[in-house]
């Protein structure tokens, strides 16, 4: 099978240029500009798929993005496979690999072809009715129904390619570069607007560019040769940006608008390499013209779907624009006159064309003339009620209809033939139109839906607004186009157009045969198999939404999303429930148009650019130091240091101990931190927190608890009184940013009349927090005349203070229950501090720790952490807090909440502490928590928050939250795990140096 | 009797070209008066109307729906089903559906295709980890079927997760649930509404309620486009818009309406065969039967009833599903949506009288309400028909937002459901 | 994806901003005096309108301020923003 079917010389074909591809595992050869779909052509290949749910044999039916049937595999088993690729839409390449898809073993023979021999029991809807016996065995039926629906196959490796992002902003963007995009571009470009137009092919000109119909002039050229000069010229327009294998996706509100440009694709393997394969154009327009055309629309007859059947445009533009014939006999259906122009374009370059089949009584426009005058038979009122060939079409049954087109009548004539163009109307692309809100009307007479209602400040022109014949077009956009930009002229206002006018109208929206229609195949979405026989029996079961059609037959919801059948299935649904179509509406055009990538939606935010790391001063250290790291929020944390091949748990034992006995050094410069000043800062701080803070003296350091206004608690964290009206908040580190946000928000909705400030000051400084007993002494090594006596540097303070020329500030806090300072340097300034504090540090064996000891050593002391030991349905006094939350202020955010009849409750959950009878068993955190075992229900008390073992008291020790727990002390609870029961004991959380001596030791 | 379907009446209809098959439901008009009316022909609400006619023998009722049954969140969802929640309360209530689910297409004589192909959720952080076991343990506990995993039987369990510890939320391990799953969401409806309607329940389409008339203390009947109805008992399930029904009422309610979005790939043959949820980067992800990857997106943070999301949203959640699934580069978007859904403070949903008698709300069901869909309708059907609650969905009414006894399920799952 | 005219900046793209919900619910100067019904009704109660609304926005990722807009939400049409403090115009 070589035939080379290519007929002409196009000047849009390099012949020069030979390319090589494979289609399924056989190597092809076509020409530079052909896309998959015409080189296939060209090769007498029109078998390219097999359909969705019979499996029928289908080929290729149109030229463009439409396409519901040829979609391929392309460059299977490489990291560039892509599944479901319309044959239309491959520029193809040296090296391109393409195969059918959804066909076992192979597109010739595929055995899930049965389905169509057993059709009649798998009617639209089918699967609702059925496979409900025995009820256990529906995932049985459901893995074959699986394995024989899906198309194409995902990709099972990482993609090689890269993908990027771009802003535009614009005063136009012009969707489409037919004839009215180019001419509505242009005048906008020069009219001084900020200019882009983008079309999704390669070329401008639309269909015009190789169009030459025979009575279609302008300015007394052909409309070809008019639209060459035109496009010329673009080029020396200022203000104009064009972008081309440009395809708009999505038209949002506010005219923003998505286009995939399509940069890599048709390029060989080579070329491809580190270049960006697709780019996300992000528009935002101030005005929108689209000029995005129309569609033609096949006719709905009994087997419509045999590869050889084909829009009669895509014939034209086949033969046209790519020198390619798509078969050697050919035949034309049609209800309008652009079939004729179809064959007489095939007539004149010497190709077969058997004859014209025509539902329309009479036409007597000069194109139909021209036909008729060279000798190309016309079938006038006559309709195709069958076709045949299984693989590939050989003969049409012809019947004359009836007057009232609903019935055929007389003798069937057969009329062989390899090729039928198909021509059944057009509809104009609304789909961005609607997308962006805009509403539809339907036109009786072309029986289309037209823009109607613009949401926002936009356009449509050309045959996407229902202007067909090019002097209509040019006509209604000079007009239109001056009053959407508010400009004086164009310079096509006075263009002389001479085009026909088209006289002779009929439309039926499913063409009748001589069987009855249960026998017949007349399909209206050729992707899913959806017939106009299933439209009816959905309609004849009750499903009247066309929503409800759609949803129950499938139709318009494959890869092609409807594009060519779904005013098909309108119109068979209006005509048999008996209502108009501009009453029924159509069903929601979603987006994207076409399909959209997913690398090209995420562009650069993948691998280590999906989301942002936050690294402290120090973060080199530790790495040096082969720091184990832990994520927390968006940081990453130091969270335990292991030496010699130790294990998490053996680091943390080791460095627990050390803490306790000499000292340890912790990175605390993640934790959230909010500089506050101004003259009400006390006040805003009693107001945000539980406790009071109008008395903090200035040096002195507060702990204090955020609650939420339902009276849960927040956050937390410690504040030091820098100055008069000059605070410093600290916060935990994943609720830093939340803090501040809802602080603000109090402050500039609630109390604008406070005067305070709040700046994040988190990246700004750096902390390291060094802690035990030796902690004093290293202090007092680096900074030898700063008095760190008990008077002058007591706990809670904080002391301005200077090492070397880092300017720090000193707080005496501590998380751990230990003697511990916090030192604050500028960011800068951290890793220097860090290392200087090591170096003073050595003869202390000083041991970094991180976070699982930090969490450790608070456990040991009861200190809760927010978010682990809280889940937002735990108030102050839930947590023993009680001392915490002033009974004298008169308000503060969340106090309210806490009087409410639930939060008052006695037997809410507490936190409290667990020690298990086996002092080696260490919880799993998570736990429940029972009083009983082999209840049922079983009653859950609460669970386990925090849990770890101990090395300074040399048990496992737990922090829990436990119904009525603070009640319960002593008491003996149960943990139920899978495998067993684990006894604990309800105790005090305070495990460690109950009476704070350490902190002041 | 309705014709009953199954592989020999598929047959047996065939043979007549398909052209004797019955109505699934009527067209009717409205009467003057029926005993109760559900206003919103949803999955939850048609439910509802099934279990009045089936289980509390109220067979003179309604349902009203102001578009097609199942053209809002039921069919706008991405259909995971699951019951493995933390709380007592909403474990009971969802595992209660999640029972119903399990006979359901069997009951209903309709193939909703519940398909219990499990869902799986991710950890990717110490927190999650502690959360993910912490419920993991409850449900054991409340004899709902719940496995942790560990990241080499999550790899396992679905090998196409990219489980390396070097990315930027690497998997530390992760829940499994493997009776549930996903069902056919339009099915459902259908279901429901055939199987109402076969016991004389009468669904009105294209019939939206304009007003809601009371006395001083109940219920008098509605207003809607096809006139006045009379009836003293009206639950309202109108997702998304359940305020502004309230609102007729006269009633405020604890709700915020937010657009929520999802996607669909192009079909593909099987590659990723449970439902596998992450609540830390927010990518949830299944493959219908059709072979399309499901994809559900995050609300939107502003109140909205347009049914369009914001794109950063897809965004966002398309960086977290590549994140996930490097393998998925490739593939195309072929469709997008968005609904409304209504949210509660506390994220759990509100099945409740209110303070006028004979009106009551099933609402607030956030980003989750399709999986509850068959036990809302049974427990809602029970609180209409008994005008108490069943016990539950006791703990769903609205006077926990006066008392604080929230069911605050954000601890357990923060965004999605 | 909206654009919103900021007050403070101008007209930049929704993605910087966040949304605070109904506005005009000031908090009460006395929550203790409320009952737990009247606490409720400040705390959780919302209108949630299906047309024009007023609400509460910040812009989050630029001057972290807070303002006021007037916005349908049948279709999301922005029809009046202004400052935090301003009264609500009456229509």
């Amino acid at each position: 099978m070589s035939a080379n079917l290519r007929v002409k010389s196009s000047e849009f074909i390099d012949e020069t240029v030979r390319i090589s591809f494979k289609f399924n595992g056989k190597t092809y050869y076509g020409f530079k500009g052909d896309t998959l779909a015409s080189a296939l052509l060209a090769n007498d290949i029109h078998l390219v798929g097999r359909s969705f749910k019979y499996h029928r044999p289908r080929g290729i039916m149109t030229a463009g993005s439409e396409e519901p049937n040829a979609i391929v595999q392309v460059n299977d088993k490489t990291n560039r496979t892509e599944p479901n690729v319309r044959a239309t839409e491959v520029e193809i390449y040296e090296g391109l690999e393409a195969s059918s898809q959804n066909c076992w073993p192979s597109v010739n023979f595929d055995i899930g072809g049965i389905n169509n021999a057993i059709s009649a029991f798998l009617p639209a809807g089918f699967y609702y009715k059925t496979f409900m016996w025995p009820a256990s065995f529906w995932e049985k039926y459901e893995y074959f129904i699986r394995h024989s629906a899906g198309l194409g196959k995902s990709p099972t490796e990482k993609d090689p390619d890269i993908y990027d992002h771009r802003n535009i902003h614009c005063d136009v963007l012009v969707v489409g570069a037919g004839i009215s995009g180019i001419l509505a571009a242009k005048n906008a470009a020069k009219n001084n607007f900020k200019t882009l137009l983008v079309d999704e092919k390669n070329e401008l000109g639309g269909a015009t560019i190789y169009q030459n119909r025979e009575f279609n002039k302008i300015d007394n050229q052909s409309s070809s040769d008019w639209i060459k000069k035109e496009i010329q010229e673009l080029s020396n327009i200022k203000n104009l940006e064009i972008k081309t294998r440009t395809s708009v996706a999505a038209y949002h509100g506010y005219n923003y608008l998505l286009a995939r440009e399509n940069l890599t694709d048709h390029l060989e393997k080579k070329d491809k390499q580190d270049k960006i394969r697709q780019r996300l154009l992000k528009i935002r327009a101030k005005k929108v013209i689209l000029a995005t055309g129309a569609l033609e629309r096949p006719l709905i007859f009994n087997n419509n779907d045999r590869p050889g059947i084909m829009l009669s445009s895509a014939v034209k533009k086949y033969a046209d624009f790519y020198g390619v014939v798509s078969g050697k006999k050919n035949i034309f259906f049609t209800n309008n006159d652009s079939a004729y122009e179809s064959a007489l374009c095939l007539h004149n370059k010497g190709i077969q064309v058997e004859a014209i089949i025509d539902i329309r009584e009479k036409s007597d426009s000069n194109i139909v003339k021209a036909v008729k005058k060279a000798g190309i038979t016309i079938h006038w009122s006559h309709t195709i009620v069958d076709t045949k060939g299984y693989k590939k079409l050989n003969s049409i049954s012809v019947m004359k209809l009836s007057n009232d087109g609903l019935s055929v009548i007389g003798n069937k004539i057969n009329i062989s033939c390899d090729c039928l163009g198909v021509a059944g109307g057009w509809t104009p692309a609304v789909h961005l139109f609607t997308q962006s809100g805009g509403k539809l009307t339907f036109d009786e007479n072309d029986k289309v839906f037209l823009p109607n209602k613009y949401p926002s400040d936009q356009l449509c022109v050309g045959s996407c607004n229902g202007d067909f014949k090019i002097k209509e077009i040019i006509n209604n956009l000079s007009i239109n186009l001056k009053k959407f930009l508010n400009i004086e002229k164009t310079d096509f206002d006075n263009l002389s157009v001479d085009s026909e006018k088209e006289n002779s109208k009929r439309n039926i929206w499913l063409l009748p045969s001589n069987k009855p229609i249960g026998k017949t195949k007349p399909f209206v979405d050729y992707q899913n198999d959806a017939t106009a026989k299933d439209i009816k029996l959905a309609l004849r079961e009750g499903f009247r939404s066309i929503e409800h059609v759609k949803r129950y037959t499938t139709t318009g919801m494959g890869t092609d999303q409807g594009k060519l059948g779904n005013m098909h299935a309108l119109g068979i649904i209006a005509d048999t429930a008996g209502v108009k179509m501009g009453d029924l509406g159509t069903t929601t055009f979603r987006p994207p148009y076409t399909p959209l990538t997913f690398g090209t939606i995420v562009g650069r935010n993948v691998g280590e650019y999906f989301d942002t790391f936050r690294r402290t001063p120090m973060n080199d250290w530790h790495i040096e130091n082969k720091a184990e790291f832990e994520n927390v929020g968006q940081w990453k944390r130091a969270w335990y240091y292991p030496i010699n091949g130790e294990t998490m748990h053996e680091s943390v034992q080791r460095e627990s101990i050390a803490a306790r006995e000499s000292v340890g050094i912790l990175d605390a410069s993640t934790l959230g931190k909010i500089d506050i000043q101004g003259s009400d800062a006390s006040e805003f701080l009693n107001r945000v927190y539980t406790n009071a803070w109008s008395k903090l003296g200035i040096g002195k350091c507060r702990y204090g608890l955020m609650l939420n206004e339902d009276g849960m608690v927040y956050d937390d964290g410690v504040t030091t009184r820098l100055g008069e009206n000059h605070y410093l908040m600290t916060t935990t580190t994943g609720g830093a940013a939340n803090v501040l946000g809802k602080l603000e928000d109090y402050l500039q909705t609630e109390w604008p009349e406070l005067d305070v400030y709040l700046t994040s000051v988190t990246d700004h400084y750096a902390t390291a927090s060094i802690c035990g007993p030796n902690s004093k002494k290293i202090l007092n090594k680096i900074i030898p005349d700063l008095d760190l006596s008990e008077e002058n540097f007591p706990h809670m303070s904080f002391k301005n203070a200077q090492i070397e020329n880092i300017k720090c500030r000193i707080m005496r806090i501590s998380f751990t229950g230990e003697h511990s300072y916090e030192i604050n340097v500028q960011a800068n300034f951290g890793k220097a501090i860090w290392e200087k504090c090591m170096e003073a540090g050595k003869e202390f064996n000083i041991t970094p720790y991180g976070t699982e000891t930090m969490h450790l050593l608070r456990a040991e002391k009861g200190f809760i952490i927010v978010g682990q030991d809280t889940d937002g349905t735990m108030t102050p006094i839930d947590l023993q807090m009680d001392w915490i939350v002033s009974k004298k202020k008169y308000d503060f955010i969340g106090k309210r909440s806490l009087y409410r009849s639930d939060t008052m409750k006695e037997e809410r959950k507490q936190l409290v502490g667990l020690l298990t009878d086996d002092p080696s068993i260490v919880l799993e955190e998570g736990a429940q928590i029972v009083s009983e075992l082999n209840q049922s229900p079983v009653n859950m008390l609460g669970h386990v928050t925090s849990s770890y073992y101990s090395p300074n008291l040399k048990k496992s020790i737990a922090l829990a939250v436990v119904r009525n727990g603070k009640n319960m002390m002593g008491k003996k609870l149960f943990i139920p795990m899978e495998d067993k029961t684990i006894n604990v004991t309800v105790a005090n959380p305070v495990f460690f140096d109950s009476k704070n001596k350490r902190i002041n030791a | 009797m309705k014709n009953k379907y199954s592989i020999f009446s598929l047959v047996k209809n065939a043979f007549s070209y398909h052209e004797n098959w019955q109505k699934a439901w009527k067209d009717p008009t409205p009467k003057k008066e029926y005993d109760a009316v559900i206003v919103g022909g949803g999955g939850h609400g048609l439910a509802t109307a099934y279990y009045l006619a089936k289980k509390h023998n109220m067979k003179n009722i309604a349902v009203v729906e102001k578009g097609w049954i199942g053209g809002g969140n039921t069919g706008r969802n991405t259909t995971i089903i699951r019951s493995n929640y933390l709380w007592d309360a909403s474990a009971g209530l969802y595992d209660h559906a999640l029972k119903i689910w399990e006979g359901l297409s069997q009951e209903l004589n309709y193939n909703v295709m519940f398909s219990q192909r499990g869902v799986m959720n991710l950890a990717h952080n110490l927190q999650d980890v502690r959360d993910l076991k912490r419920r993991t343990h409850a449900n054991r506990l409340n004899g709902i079927d719940a496995v942790y995993l560990s990241t080499e039987e999550v790899k396992k369990f679905c090998p196409i997760i990219n489980t390396s510890p070097d990315i930027r939320y690497p998997v530390l391990g992760g829940t499994l649930q493997r009776r549930a799953g996903t069902a056919r969401h339009d099915a459902v409806a259908w279901g429901y509404a055939r199987g109402a309607d076969e016991m004389g329940v009468d669904v009105i389409q294209n019939c939206e309620v304009k007003g809601i008339k009371r006395n001083s203390d109940h219920v008098e009947g509605i207003e809607t486009t096809k006139g006045f109805i009379k009836t003293k008992k009206v639950g309202v399930v109108a997702a998304g818009h359940s305020s502004v029904i309230a609102n007729m009422a006269g009633l405020r309610l604890p709700l915020e309406s937010k657009p929520l979005q999802a996607l669909v790939s192009e079909p593909v043959k099987p590659i990723i065969d449970t439902v596998v949820m992450s609540n830390a980067v927010h990518a949830y992800v299944s493959q219908s039967d059709k072979g399309e990857l499901v994809i559900g997106a995050g609300t939107d943070d502003y109140v909205s009833y347009s049914q369009k999301g914001s794109h950063q949203i897809v965004e966002g959640t398309l960086n977290a599903i590549l994140e996930l699934y490097p393998i998925f580069s490739r593939m195309r978007m072929l469709r997008q949506w968005g609904g409304i859904v209504d949210i509660c403070p506390d994220a759990s949903p509100i099945l409740s009288k209110t303070s006028i008698k004979g009106l009551y709300f099933n609402c607030g069901w956030g980003t989750g309400g399709f999986k509850a869909t068959p036990g809302s309708g049974d427990l809602f059907a029970h609180t209409i028909a008994n005008d108490e609650p069943h016990k539950l969905n006791a703990a769903f009414n609205l006077n926990r937002f006066v008392s604080g006894d929230l069911v605050d399920e954000h601890g357990a799952a923060a965004v999605a459901h | 994806m909206f654009v919103i005219n900021c007050p403070y900046c101008g007209e930049r793209d929704q993605q910087e901003f966040k949304a605070g919900g109904e506005a005009h619910i000031e908090r009460p100067k006395q929550p203790t005096e409320l009952s737990d019904d009247e606490w409720a009704e400040y705390l959780f109660m919302r209108k949630n309108i299906k047309g024009v609304q007023f609400e509460r926005w910040n812009h989050a990722h630029g001057c972290r301020k807070w303002f006021n807009m007037v916005r349908d939400t049948s279709n999301d049409e922005i029809k009046l923003i202004y400052k935090m403090g301003e009264r609500p115009p009456s229509e």
